[in-house]
């Protein structure tokens, strides 16, 4: 009966994982080899969510594609609209107000900590435990309500402009923001009972899913899946933006290479950006919140990058302009793609349930990688 | 007491009264089996609510609260809904086992009924050999599984199926020598005797820690016999979506379903008739007066209190931890529970020929 239906010459049986699997979490299809239990090969498929965004971006203007942007990575649309705007703000060489660069930096870091921890919720619903995924939604919604209340909006706040921030924060801003810092430090070490010290949870973390330094480079990977295998690479630390080279906080490194340094280290970058927002949360100065613009905005001829450090690695931003008011070319390098690039080098030769869990800490966002 | 032996007696004299005796043995047979089929909907009904109400107490939601009072009648709806559904058939399934399977997973849980005492004198079938019948019986539920696997020619639900042959096997062996140790200090297979031994104390006290620890491996050995977390290999939804039902839907499907709570619930019985003394109030040794006061709560509210309590234990597990995997499934069992369960069985006996035991 089952000749038919794919197995390859050597008898390995051929799975499609998705695009319609609760594991992928999104439309990523792979295509995985199986002798038994053991992956021989995985191949991801991509294209089922492909928007073009880039295209789109050519033809709209340079305020306008900004907010395209959101719709990549979503659970980071803040820090990718501060990759764009920050690109503009370079062709313009614009000098944004510091009142608006604290506010930029507060943002991404609560942005950080909210896709962290839908990261940490989902991953555990990979490996079966439902419950982390509850407890972790009950803090990303008090960080939404903060969100929301400023920008207006939930997943895709559109609030990081070229020359600032949309409007000013909201009064309650700072109050909420360390009502919630407080709350977080206690949850955090519920979180490290629920789920980190788990005897089930070690077992499947540790020894699974190895990622040298070597490969994680030569792969590309950046963010916490090149730290967690030891490879320096945070922007924030090492191409400071804004206010990053003002303020105190680690660059986390572990260097395991396992998925449970990758764990590790998006754990304890939660515990950094708390850092980062507990030293900029009361001393947001006063003034603008975003610098004088033209109505129209136009970049002089030439080549622009920027590049950011996203919740899920290195984002990079690289506009083309022919001196018009949209861009001639417009290319994203998203962290997603290089990090899923690796998922075939670290599954080989493991069960089939270490895959999910694998994928789990490459915390893939499949909007992200298929553009 | 009041016990609902004297309602059976009062049924049985006019049964016999009114019709010959051979009409009123199949008259009995026919209100047994009705007994049973209702008691597995009525079961699988309030262990489904049950799950959804402690699942969504430990997820800070509120769970089910629409249908009925306080969502009580929600899986009723449910089961409506599965029973207008169409129960589709794959192409290329084999169509005789892909139907049969949910029936024999249901025919089984139904069978496991039969010898447990629900109250004081209230059990369908008190066989010489009840212990050994619920392990033979249980482990047909394997075959429901592997045929629902294979039939469906869908890769996701063979794989289930596989892991979960390997799995309800290996663990049988635990749950078995577990269920020996509590044979060996009785002396009798029979499920009333056990649960007479324990009339001035139940098992899991008078046993001193062998007896602890084999309730232990038992609670364990039988999540993963269900196939409940953190041992759902056979159904996986993070990786193989469904397992072995993948491709069920409609009844069929929810005999599925209603099947692994009425077996959730029937181990739980086994265990709390093993080790908690069944429907057996909480006696301690001879203190008469403490004793007389525990006999006032009908036997019924302590054999389902426990239960009850064994179920919500399991039901903690599943929502708590996180799923294993097949290596380490079988790691666990074959290197650590197997032989921790075997020597606790040679203490055992030692105890029980020394008659160290209270």
């Amino acid at each position: 009966m089952f000749e038919e239906v794919g197995t390859t010459t050597e008898g390995d049986l051929i799975i499609n994982v998705g695009p319609q699997h609760p594991a992928t979490h999104g439309v990523l299809h792979l295509v995985i080899t199986l002798n038994g239990e053991t992956i021989k090969k995985v191949e991801p498929h991509l294209g089922f969510i492909h928007r073009s965004i880039e295209k789109m971006c050519e033809s709209l203007s340079y305020r306008q594609f900004i907010y395209v942007t959101s719709r990549m990575d979503y659970l980071s649309a803040h820090i990718n609209n501060h990759a764009c705007a920050m690109c503009v703000e370079k062709g313009l060489q614009l000098e944004i107000p510091p009142r608006a660069q604290v506010v930029r930096v507060l943002m991404d870091e609560l942005t950080r900590i909210a896709s962290h921890e839908l990261w940490w919720g989902a991953m555990a619903m990979d490996l079966g435990a439902f419950t982390p995924f509850f407890h972790a939604f009950r803090e990303r919604e008090t960080i939404n309500d903060i969100m929301e209340e400023t920008c207006g909006a939930r997943l895709t706040m559109n609030y990081m402009v070229p020359g600032g921030v949309m409007q000013d924060i909201h009064p309650d801003f700072q109050r909420k923001v360390k009502e919630f810092i407080q709350l977080f430090k206690r949850k955090i070490h519920e979180y490290d009972e629920m789920v980190t010290g788990n005897v089930i949870f070690q077992n499947r973390m540790k020894k699974v899913g190895y990622l040298s330094a070597e490969d994680a480079v030569s792969y590309g990977c950046s963010g916490p899946t090149a730290r967690g295998s030891g490879v320096r690479c945070d922007i924030r630390k090492y191409y400071p933006y804004e206010v990053y080279n003002n303020v105190e906080f680690e660059e986390i490194l572990e260097t395991g290479g396992d998925s449970f340094a990758r764990y590790m280290v998006r754990i304890r970058e939660m515990e950094q950006s708390v850092c980062i927002i507990e030293q900029l949360i009361d001393n947001i100065p006063e003034g603008d919140f975003q610098a004088k613009t033209k109505a129209v905005l136009k970049l002089p001829k030439g080549e622009f990058y920027s590049r950011v450090e996203t919740a899920r690695g290195e984002l990079g931003v690289y506009i083309v302009s022919e001196g018009g008011t949209t861009p001639y070319r417009i290319k994203f390098r998203s962290p997603g793609f290089s990090n899923l690039s690796v998922l075939d080098h670290i599954a080989r030769g493991s069960k089939l349930g270490d895959l999910v869990a694998m994928m789990g800490t490459l915390d893939l966002v499949i909007p992200d990688i298929d553009r | 007491m009041w016990s609902f032996s004297d309602i059976a007696n009062e049924l049985h004299i006019w049964l016999n009264k009114t019709f010959n005796p051979t009409l009123t043995l199949v008259i009995e047979m026919v209100i047994a089996g009705i007994a049973v089929i209702s008691l597995f909907a009525v079961l699988g009904l309030v262990l489904v609510l049950m799950e959804r109400k402690v699942s969504a107490w430990m997820q800070i939601r509120l769970g089910p609260n629409r249908v009925g009072p306080k969502g009580m009648l929600q899986s009723l709806a449910d089961t409506l809904k599965l029973l207008v559904k169409e129960g589709l058939t794959p192409n290329g399934a084999d169509k005789l086992l892909f139907n049969l399977a949910p029936f024999i997973a249901m025919i089984v849980a139904m069978l496991l009924m039969a010898p447990i005492a629900f109250a004081k004198d209230f059990q369908l079938w008190d066989l010489n050999i009840g212990v050994l019948y619920v392990s033979a019986v249980s482990s047909i539920m394997v075959i429901s599984i592997l045929m629902a696997g294979w039939a469906s020619n869908n890769k996701y639900s063979l794989m289930g199926a596989m892991r979960s042959g390997a799995q309800i096997v290996s663990y049988e062996l635990s749950a078995g020598l577990s269920i020996l140790t509590i044979v060996v200090l009785t002396g009798s297979l029979r499920v009333s005797d056990i649960i007479q031994s324990q009339a001035d104390g139940w098992w899991i006290f008078k046993g001193h820690i062998p007896a602890l620890i084999a309730f232990v491996i038992f609670i364990i050995a039988v999540t993963a016999e269900t196939n409940r977390a953190p041992f759902d290999l056979a159904e996986a939804e993070s990786e193989l979506t469904a397992g072995f039902h993948t491709e069920y839907s409609g009844m069929k499907f929810a005999l599925f379903f209603l099947a692994e709570y009425v077996n959730v619930f029937i181990v739980c019985a086994i265990g709390a008739t093993l080790f908690l003394g069944g429907w057996m109030p909480f006696h301690i040794g001879n203190w008469t007066g403490f004793n007389k006061v525990m006999d006032y709560i009908p036997s019924s509210i302590w054999f389902f209190g426990k239960t009850f309590f064994l179920i919500f234990i399991i039901m903690w597990f599943r929502w708590t931890f996180p799923r294993l995997r097949i290596d380490q499934l079988l790691n666990l069992e074959w290197k650590y529970l197997l032989p921790i369960s075997m020597i606790n069985l040679l203490l055992v006996t030692a105890m029980a020929i020394l008659k160290w035991h209270f």
